[in-house]
């Protein structure tokens, strides 16, 4: 029953756009084999698909895990650019073997993350300062701080685009490609993704099967009650808080350590702000986020190959996503009134 | 400071004069959208689709402007578009009781859809008029505009019955009730005037530099919210946020210290979260603020 508005957006979003489609004079058949075509027609593609939705599982779990608790984090995105900045700068300058580096890198990324989520978790934990307002606070300072750094001290000499210097290799996550047959060298999908599953899992544990879950949801759900069963809310926000932004944070470290291998001045599309649709989409749930981030993953790598064949602007899905997602806001409030 | 002083003075009076317009020009876009916010916020609905409305401004204005080749035109079309998306925001939080932080969010995502979808001209558009003032120089006339409008505002909210009862939806769930007044109308009045103010904000922008571009809006509308938290709710306040923060961002612009201009434009947004913190002073929200039951 839980699952059933978010069939019906996802249902309505591919009816939506072959309407618009038809109202443009455009095959909408087309359109659908393009979907098709592009993301499933061959294990490369979907392997695309996949690591372009590796981003979005960690932040559409990042912002799932603090609602929960009842905390909206909308800072994922400045919380992926200081780690990413973070696992780039311990990837530049300690040369050691990947075994030591990469687990280096991933907890420099993290801790970065950590702080950059604890921060308004304290700060509300202490002072009632809304989270909302000072995770965008945070956005701002970790996209300044990130683009200071990257055009001055860690400036890549003799480049005109402001990215720092490539990250040894040994800092970098192996392409599965050279593990899985039957994808072709080409393929960027990398163990990032296997992170990205491993958080699901973990996140999918912690809620339902720990004391440290149970907490959390108790305090999402009712704060008085929690407090007194001897839960005192305020740690919980912080922990969880930080938490946040650590699994956000990941989502740089799969552009830094998995794509680009370098930190690139405004690397992220927006994947911190997607990461809300994908949680809201799957319904907060890990197994649920997991898979509205491969269908974001989806629209992002179908969007090019619409654009490229069919003269579709890539807006389309963006503007199908900004309805879907009101759509899910609202419909506890539509169903309510169709009941009354 | 140490080249500071190696300059001479003239040159530091000129950059003084150059740095008066520039944050003028900053201010402007985030002024309208906060004094927007503060009206949604007043009463009672959390307004994070600022940005969104900014952007359907702008998107407005551009269509309007370059399909009439009058500024006029664009300026009433970009203020029909946010107040259009603005309604958006309102029916799924007022009359569906959406969350309303998740809401404002689509909404933006909304708005960057429709503009990337159907992608408008990258053609000049004419401007709104400059008026020359004796002494402070030539100005776009919606930047005279802003002190009116925070000055109309402040006597709006805070000295007439509707702006008694807009602020009412924002402080109770029940006020309004008990004097048999519908609570939905005025947030609905609230979230719409937001449309209104954030989409002339965005028309501003177009207006300013002629031209639209997608990533005309730059967070402004976010930073607007910052004004508005900084500014405790309060009009005069809350342009007063906006106008150091126009500072803070034309000191990039001007050139003034040795200091990166990331940096310095960092400092607004530590200081929104030190205000928040209620380490100096205290930001205090509509007690109702986001609370659609009681």
């Amino acid at each position: 029953m839980k699952l059933i508005p978010s069939v019906i957006a996802i249902v309505g979003f591919f009816l939506l756009c072959g309407i618009v489609l038809i109202l443009r004079g455009q095959n909408a058949i087309e359109f659908y084999r393009t979907i098709y075509l592009s993301g499933f027609s061959s294990f490369d593609e979907f392997g695309s698909v996949l690591f372009n939705a590796t981003p979005l599982i960690f932040t559409g779990l990042a912002v799932a895990i603090g609602y929960k608790a009842g905390l909206f984090n909308i800072g994922c995105e400045g919380q992926l650019f200081v780690a990413a900045f973070a696992a780039a700068l311990v990837g530049i300058h300690i040369n050691l073997p990947s075994i030591l580096l990469i687990p280096f890198c991933l907890c420099a990324a993290m801790v970065a993350g950590a702080i950059w989520g604890g921060v308004p978790g304290l700060l509300k934990a202490k002072f009632g300062a809304h989270e909302v307002i000072n995770t965008i606070m945070m956005n701002f300072i970790a996209l300044a701080l990130t683009n200071f750094l990257v055009t001055s001290v860690y400036k890549e000499p003799d480049q005109m685009i402001p990215h720092t210097s490539q990250i040894h290799d040994t800092a970098r996550l192996p392409r599965l490609a050279g593990m899985i047959w039957f994808l072709p060298d080409s393929n960027y999908l990398n163990i990032s993704f296997l992170i990205a599953c491993a958080c699901v899992i973990f996140c999918y544990i912690l809620l339902k099967h720990t004391r440290w879950g149970y907490e959390l949801r108790l305090v999402g759900n009712a704060p008085e009650v929690a407090e007194y069963g001897g839960i005192n809310p305020r740690v919980v926000t912080v922990w969880v808080m930080a938490l946040s932004g650590t699994i956000a944070g990941l989502a740089g470290v799969a552009d830094v350590m998995g794509y680009r291998y370098r930190f690139a001045d405004s690397f992220s599309s927006g994947w911190g702000f997607t990461g809300i649709a994908v949680a809201l989409l799957g319904r907060n749930h890990p197994f649920g986020v997991f898979a509205a981030a491969i269908l974001f993953g989806l629209l992002n790598k179908v969007a090019l190959d619409i654009e490229l064949f069919m003269n579709v602007p890539r807006g389309l899905f963006l503007l199908g996503q900004g309805i879907l997602i009101i759509w899910l806001v609202c419909q506890e409030g539509i169903s309510k009134r169709l009941k009354a | 400071m140490v080249s500071m002083s190696g300059r001479d003075i003239k040159e530091i009076k000129s950059m003084i004069l150059d740095l008066i317009p520039s944050t003028l020009r900053m201010t402007t876009p985030i002024g309208y959208a906060a004094i927007g916010g503060i009206y949604s916020e007043r009463s009672g609905i959390i307004n994070l689709a600022l940005e969104g409305i900014m952007l359907m401004g702008a998107y407005g204005y551009v269509i309007g402007a370059h399909a009439s080749g009058s500024a006029w035109v664009g300026i009433s079309v970009g203020i029909g578009l946010g107040v259009l998306i603005s309604l958006f925001h309102a029916v799924a939080t007022i009359t569906f009781h959406a969350e309303q932080i998740v809401t404002g969010i689509s909404i933006n995502i909304l708005a960057l859809g429709i503009t990337e979808y159907l992608i408008p001209t990258t053609e000049r558009v004419p401007s709104l008029p400059d008026i020359g003032l004796p002494f402070i120089g030539s100005y776009s006339i919606l930047v005279l505009a802003l002190p009116i409008l925070m000055i109309v505002s402040h006597v709006f909210i805070y000295y007439t019955p509707w702006g008694l009862r807009l602020r009412a939806a924002g402080e109770s769930t029940e006020a309004l009730k008990t004097l048999s007044l519908s609570r939905a109308k005025w947030q609905y009045v609230g979230v719409l005037l937001s449309g209104i103010f954030a989409g002339i904000g965005g028309c501003f922008l177009v207006s300013d530099v002629h031209h639209f571009t997608k990533g005309i809006i730059g967070g402004r509308g976010y930073e607007a919210l910052a004004a508005v938290i900084f500014g405790n709710w309060r009009p005069l306040y809350g342009v007063a946020a906006c106008l150091l923060f126009g500072f803070a961002s034309s000191l990039d612009i001007v050139d003034v210290l040795n200091i990166p201009d990331q940096l310095i434009k960092i400092l607004p947004h530590i200081l929104t979260i030190v205000v928040l913190a209620g380490l100096v002073g205290r930001s205090r929200p509509p007690e109702a603020l986001g609370k659609m039951k009681s």
